[in-house]
């Protein structure tokens, strides 16, 4: 608990640099994931990260220092360089933007790595830690890195909120924003720019390979959360503050652990719980929703059962076994004795010695179906001019769905019915007459 | 004798690439490639800890069956969790290529794997790693003979499943309607890709492999419509950046790897320019 204690109250200068380090690169790729995100290039950042590479050894070469903004300034422009190849790539030839990113990436990173192996071979001392930048050295920031990390940071912030609109606008509907009048060309390149200045800035702490997972992680978990832009942005950063705060401490508490490799562990846990977890979105809650629906369909499609059967024997309060009930309406035993558990349960059905009978809400339940299916008959064959034996399947469908409300309308417009399509009665019990 | 070596390793590198990333290209997987030459890293890495040798053929099937599962997370992440492509397939590589530096990390002291060597390999060195049989005849570079049975089983896998590979590829619902199994080719598909990415890894590095399965592809869709043009121009422009990076690295003095990649680039761009040329006229 006592590296704990130390680690949280950032009392030594170097983790103390590692983590604001971190925490800031993570806000800045967390804000800028969403955008590439939701513009489908999210793959973009692992060409500028790689692109990256050449640049840094050529401003090396020129200026002979290991100085952090020189070599950012040649990781810009040689990234920026990229950027502008895929898309010229993709605009004027028969290439998909998957392979004119995937052809950047590895061209421009084989020059970085042959520029990077010259600089070696020629032996010049500053040259030590420059390949760093291929794994990230993290554990290894400086007061100057986070100066810069910090001014990135604050462009990011300042540019995405004075055109906030706009840059929402690009996002979700490039065309839309085209006939608005919006400069989308103009806003595109401050949009690439700036996440060019991100992977530059970030592929420090977490290297060239990881670096896309810092844009994308934290940006597509918050897409399960929200539809919101405002939203996705404000969770996306602090999912990105937390990943990278928890993925610092973990390599702080493990000597010779690498910080990149955990942040990016980290962000991936939070992205796939976030996947399996998210209301609404989220595949457990999808997969809920999904049997909550089956469920339905199968009581509903027992209750009709029980009311055919009592509409042949002019008796709805007869009890039936399960056997009858499967030769009224063939389902898996398996099937049918669930739906018959949740009936019992639900207080729809009765559970007696002579078999399974309807209660009173169990038939104005299944009253209802019936009635909708025949009211649907009718509609389709009256107002549709479907043939009577071809409307069976259609209503088979749609009787679960049918609201209260498109039921008065049914009623309304064919007139209040008796009888539908097959001469039988639309069923309705007391309580619906009272309405 | 070394030139020849290492231009052989490089063009069978180069060959292998070349065909399987005309594949992948129509299939718009490029990327999946790429992904797949990252994602074998913990693949290499645990079974290296169980056989401790880069060479063994357990090796190459460990790192092969996680380039397969590199493909079904992708594919369930993009199905199941309805997170968009681009995204499953950063998300699937980023994560297994962080947990192989970390197992690396992990058990730095009984591993002896090259973190760089497994990003930009060594090609150099593959002429000191012979094969000598016991009558004591010098068999050439061991990773020649590696690189040059997964090109031959490609070869085989190609003349036998071309119509599979080719229907699934361009109309995979007609395919499927011929009595093709589409799943079944895409897998051995990716399965092909996995494996030629691990037997190339240790001479040629990942960013070489990448660079061999998309330059030498995207410059032949340039310049025909036609598949099996597109192989044999693929696999030409492949060997000939294999023999021209060679030279330029010996007159920099620099990575053989890195020239190799550069010189997909270079002719990619020849082409571009002579088809944006072209087109105007």
């Amino acid at each position: 608990m006592n590296s704990l204690s130390q680690f949280l109250s950032l009392s030594d200068a170097n983790v103390r640099y590692v983590v604001i380090g971190c925490v800031l690169l993570g806000i800045s790729s967390g804000l800028m994931g969403v955008y590439t995100l939701l513009r489908k290039r999210a793959l973009i950042g692992d060409a500028i990260a790689h692109a990256v590479l050449p640049g840094i050894c050529i401003a090396f070469m020129l200026s002979g220092v290991r100085n952090t903004w020189v070599l950012f300034a040649g990781a810009v422009v040689t990234g920026s360089l990229a950027v502008y190849l895929v898309d010229l790539i993709t605009s004027r030839s028969r290439l998909k933007p998957d392979a004119a990113t995937a052809l950047v990436l590895s061209v421009f990173f084989g020059a970085g790595i042959l520029l990077l192996t010259i600089i070696q071979s020629s032996g010049n001392a500053a040259q030590s830690g420059l390949d760093k930048f291929l794994f990230g050295k993290a554990a290894a920031m400086l007061p100057e890195d986070l100066w810069l990390f910090g001014v990135v940071l604050c462009l990011v912030v300042t540019v995405l909120l004075s055109g906030y609109k706009e840059f929402k606008l690009l996002a979700f509907d490039k065309g839309y924003a085209q006939s608005q009048g919006i400069p989308v060309k103009a806003l595109e390149m401050v949009l690439s720019t700036l996440t060019v200045l991100t992977v530059a800035t970030g592929i420090q702490a977490v290297g060239v390979v990881l670096m896309s997972s810092l844009l994308i992680a934290p940006a597509a978990a918050s897409r399960y959360w929200t539809h919101r832009l405002s939203g996705m942005l404000v969770l996306s950063a602090i999912m990105a503050t937390l990943g990278a705060y928890i993925g610092a401490f973990i390599s702080y508490t493990k000597p010779g652990m690498p910080t990149g490799p955990w942040i990016v562990v980290v962000l991936s846990c939070i992205t796939l719980a976030s996947m399996l977890l998210a209301p609404n979105q989220g595949v457990l809650a999808r997969y809920l929703q999904r049997r909550k629906h089956r469920n339905k369909i199968l009581q509903e499609n027992i209750l009709k059962a029980f009311f055919h059967l009592g509409e042949k024997k002019n008796n709805q309060a007869l009890a039936f076994e399960m056997e009858v009930l499967r030769q009224q309406r063939d389902m898996p035993v398996a099937r049918l004795k669930s739906g018959l558990r949740q009936l019992v349960r639900h207080g729809s059905l009765l559970d007696t010695n002579e078999g399974y009978q309807l209660t009173r809400s169990g038939l104005e339940a299944a009253t209802r179906v019936v009635r909708l299916h025949r009211l649907w008959e009718l509609y389709l064959s009256r107002h549709l001019n479907i043939a009577p034996d071809h409307v069976h399947e259609d209503a088979e469908g749609i009787e679960h769905l049918i609201t209260p409300e498109l039921e008065r309308e049914l009623e309304l417009l064919l007139d209040s019915p008796g009888i539908d399509p097959h001469d039988s009665q639309i069923p309705y019990t007391q309580k619906d007459r009272n309405r | 004798m070394d030139a020849f070596w290492i231009i052989l390793t490089g063009s069978l590198v180069a060959l292998n690439g070349a065909l399987l990333g005309s594949f992948l290209l129509l299939r718009r997987m490029s990327l999946v490639g790429d992904a797949i030459s990252h994602a074998v890293l913990p693949g290499i890495v645990v079974a290296y800890l169980f056989t401790a040798s880069l060479t063994s053929p357990f090796l190459l099937v460990g790192a092969a069956l996680t380039g397969l599962a590199t493909t079904w997370i992708i594919e369930t992440l993009n199905q199941k969790a309805r997170l968009q492509h681009d995204a499953a397939i950063g998300l699937t590589f980023t994560l297994l290529f962080a947990i192989g530096v970390i197992l690396v990390a992990t058990f730095a002291g009984q591993i002896d794997l090259d973190m760089d060597c497994v990003l930009y390999g060594e090609i150099a060195y593959v002429p000191l790693d012979t094969i000598t049989l016991a009558s004591g005849l010098d068999m050439g570079p061991k990773q020649v003979w590696t690189l040059g049975s997964v090109f031959v089983g490609l070869i085989i896998l190609l003349v036998t499943g071309y119509r599979g590979l080719s229907l699934t590829t361009f109309d995979a619902g007609y395919a499927a309607a011929l009595g093709f199994n589409t799943s079944f080719w895409h897998y051995a598909l990716m399965g092909a890709v996995s494996l030629s990415t691990v037997a190339a890894f240790e001479s040629v590095g990942a960013i070489l492999v990448v660079a061999f399965l998309v330059g030498p592809a995207a410059t032949a869709f340039l310049l025909t419509r036609s598949l099996k043009w597109m192989l044999l121009i693929a696999s030409a422009v492949g060997i000939a950046s294999a023999i021209s990076g060679y030279y330029l690295a010996l007159w920099l003095d620099g990575s053989i790897s890195g020239a190799m990649a550069l010189m997909t680039g270079v002719i990619f761009a020849v082409a571009f320019v002579w088809q944006m040329v072209a087109k105007r006229q």
